[in-house]
């Protein structure tokens, strides 16, 4: 397409490449878009939100992992720093938008602070020793907000209230949209759809632009980058802030959809091995894997049990042994494992980068 | 003699507790094709990743166009105007042919009338332009690493092995390629295994053996002399054919 196309200036001219990952990807769009329309009830829109910002999240990580070759195990940390920054304003203030305001902007210095603080640092240092600094560095953040009770909460956590506008009990208009009352529940899942697609076109350009070119060059040999010119430290510093930065725009988003937040639904160490699995399956070093790799992981954490539960019966009503109990809605987390062994064995490159091979 | 645009004063390089230079003095002048040789484990390559700063001189000083470069860092180094091709084609492999030159202009942006120079050195270049470096062929490569280095013109190249694992054919257009790097006023150091290619290139040359230079003068001369060929390199006759 020419550059001058509006598709390629959304896209940043990084097209997905095939056209299974385009309809895919479309998919995917239209039905986050549409979602409180096309599936009506609580659960389904809190599926759709959740996607939204692990979406953000997850492409946040691989800006670091898939296109800078840095591990990081304090991507929680910041996703909890967005998600507090919003809870003790929320908390401590009139919940307005302006309190609301003021906690993102708190949280989004003290993420990036912290992040250029780590990257300066450590990331002089082998990879291996970045990773752990991050752990224990984001170890003893989950640690404070534990002990801080006063402020956090402690391991209760925060509930509070959001701006009016998106309270449940908020309604734009006096008669039902395509049969869809559009409350302040609905508006808080288009703000965070919104922010999350802006966020997402941001990220490709970054990607794209010369700057995303040096990272992919350090990734791939950080000496030869800098037998270029480029100061590496420089760079990775800059790109563990933007990712920071991101990631503690995706707390802010998730906080404001659950109205708590808790050490549980920021700062667990499940989370880091959940963004991790998302990047791995959709693919690392490429922004679009993040979609899929999260769609497909919270489609599958949230439905697989229900779905192994009917189906469990189905075999049990037919009267076949065995099967009814190893498909039983208990063990699906043993075949969420199983799926994610199977589809690192059989798309190690992640789902993106296979669809574009079999294109290729 | 030429003024020299690098000098070397005793300069020796540990990496770890090996002593891998003793001691290295080593003059580039300037527009001129400087050959670096020596048997495999002379300490060639380290000495050009210890001019890029790649690896720090423990004792000892490297002078670029006047200026102490000792201490500095390598991106200081390669912003100094010193452009680096090392050994095994120094490419970006998930990049594609376009975005490598660019990763190398400094302003982000290729003069045209240079790339058009570049496309008549290398004309493979102009055809997998907006192909992944990755899937080239070995002498592609070559061609992009060294492309790479010249798409802004640099005060100095330091070229490690170009020749290393290319075919005949490949290595006489490389041949021709530095010939009209050459004739552009182009100062180069060039580290070579191949001494039909050192001989046909060369200005001036530089033996190392143990992390010494053993020798130092012009190319010619060594070219002419088998029997010091001999002594420095443990060239037989063969190798001249």
């Amino acid at each position: 397409m020419l550059p001058n196309n509006p598709i390629h200036s959304i896209l940043s001219g990084d097209y997905p490449r095939s056209k299974a990952l385009s309809v895919a990807l479309v998919i995917v769009l239209v039905s986050l878009a549409f979602a409180p329309f096309l599936f009506p009830g609580s659960q389904p829109l809190n599926v759709a939100a959740k996607i939204c910002v692990f979406v953000i999240l997850v492409a946040s990580y691989d800006l670091l992992l898939g296109y800078t070759g840095i591990v990081s195990f304090a991507h929680t940390m910041f996703y909890g720093i967005g998600g507090y920054g919003v809870a003790i304003a929320m908390y401590n203030f009139n919940a307005g938008w302006g309190a609301l305001g003021l906690g993102v902007l708190a949280a989004l210095v003290l993420a990036m602070l912290l992040a250029l603080l780590i990257g300066l640092f450590s990331l002089r240092v082998r990879a291996i020793f970045f990773a752990m600094i991050t752990l224990a560095v984001a170890s003893a953040f989950a640690i404070l907000a534990s002990q801080l009770n006063e402020i956090t909460g402690g391991e209760d956590g925060r509930s509070y209230r959001i701006p009016e506008m998106l309270r449940p009990a908020f309604r734009l208009f006096d008669e039902p949209v395509l049969g869809v009352m559009i409350n302040g529940r609905i508006l808080t899942y288009y703000l965070i759809f919104f922010a999350a697609l802006i966020l997402f076109l941001l990220a490709l350009r970054v990607v794209n632009s010369p700057f995303g070119r040096v990272l992919q060059a350090i990734r791939e040999n950080d000496f030869r980058a800098e037998a270029l010119g480029y100061r590496v430290v420089v760079y990775r510093s800059i790109a563990n802030c933007l990712s920071a930065g991101m990631a503690t725009l995706a707390g802010v988003l998730m906080a404001l959809w659950l109205r708590y937040t808790g050490p549980d639904t920021t700062l667990s160490f499940a989370i880091m091995i959940d963004i991790l699995l998302m990047v791995v399956i959709g693919g690392m070093g490429t922004l679009y894997g993040a979609v899929l790799g999260a769609t497909i992981f919270i489609l599958a954490q949230n439905y697989l049990q229900v779905l192994m539960g009917q189906f469990s019966g189905m075999l049990e009503a037919a009267g076949i042994p065995l099967l009814p109990g190893l498909f039983h809605a208990d063990r699906w987390l043993l075949w969420l494992g199983i799926l994610f062994v199977l589809s690192v064995y059989f798309f190690p490159v992640g789902i993106v980068g296979k669809l574009r091979q079999m294109k290729s | 003699m030429k003024d020299a645009i690098l000098r070397l004063d005793g300069v020796h390089t540990h990496i770890g507790q090996y002593h891998i230079l003793h001691g290295i003095d080593l003059v580039v002048p300037r527009g001129q094709l400087t050959m670096l040789l020596g048997r495999n484990g002379a300490g060639k390559t380290t000495t050009l990743r210890t001019i890029m700063g790649l690896w720090q001189a423990s004792k000892g000083h490297v002078h670029f166009d006047g200026r102490d470069i000792t201490k500095l860092s390598t991106p200081d180094i390669a912003q100094a105007g010193i452009a680096y091709v090392p050994e095994n084609m120094g490419i970006f492999a998930d990049l594609t042919v376009r975005e490598n030159m660019i990763l190398a202009a400094r302003n982000g942006e290729i003069d045209p009338k240079r790339l058009k120079w570049i496309f008549g050195l290398f004309p493979a270049l102009e055809k997998f332009w907006s192909l992944a470096a990755g899937t080239l062929s070995g002498g592609q490569k070559q061609m992009l690493a060294i492309a790479r280095a010249i798409v802004e013109p640099r005060e100095l190249l330091l070229i490690d092995e170009p020749t290393k694992g290319l075919a005949p054919a490949i290595i006489m257009n490389m041949i021709q390629a530095f010939r009209e790097l050459k004739s552009t006023g182009a100062t180069i150091l060039l580290v070579e295994q191949n001494f039909m290619a050192a001989r046909l290139l060369g200005d001036s040359v530089a033996v190392m053996d143990d992390g010494r230079v053993v020798h130092r003068g012009a190319m010619a001369e060594l070219a002419e002399d088998t029997t010091l060929q001999q002594k420095l390199l443990g060239l037989s006759m063969d190798a001249h054919q």
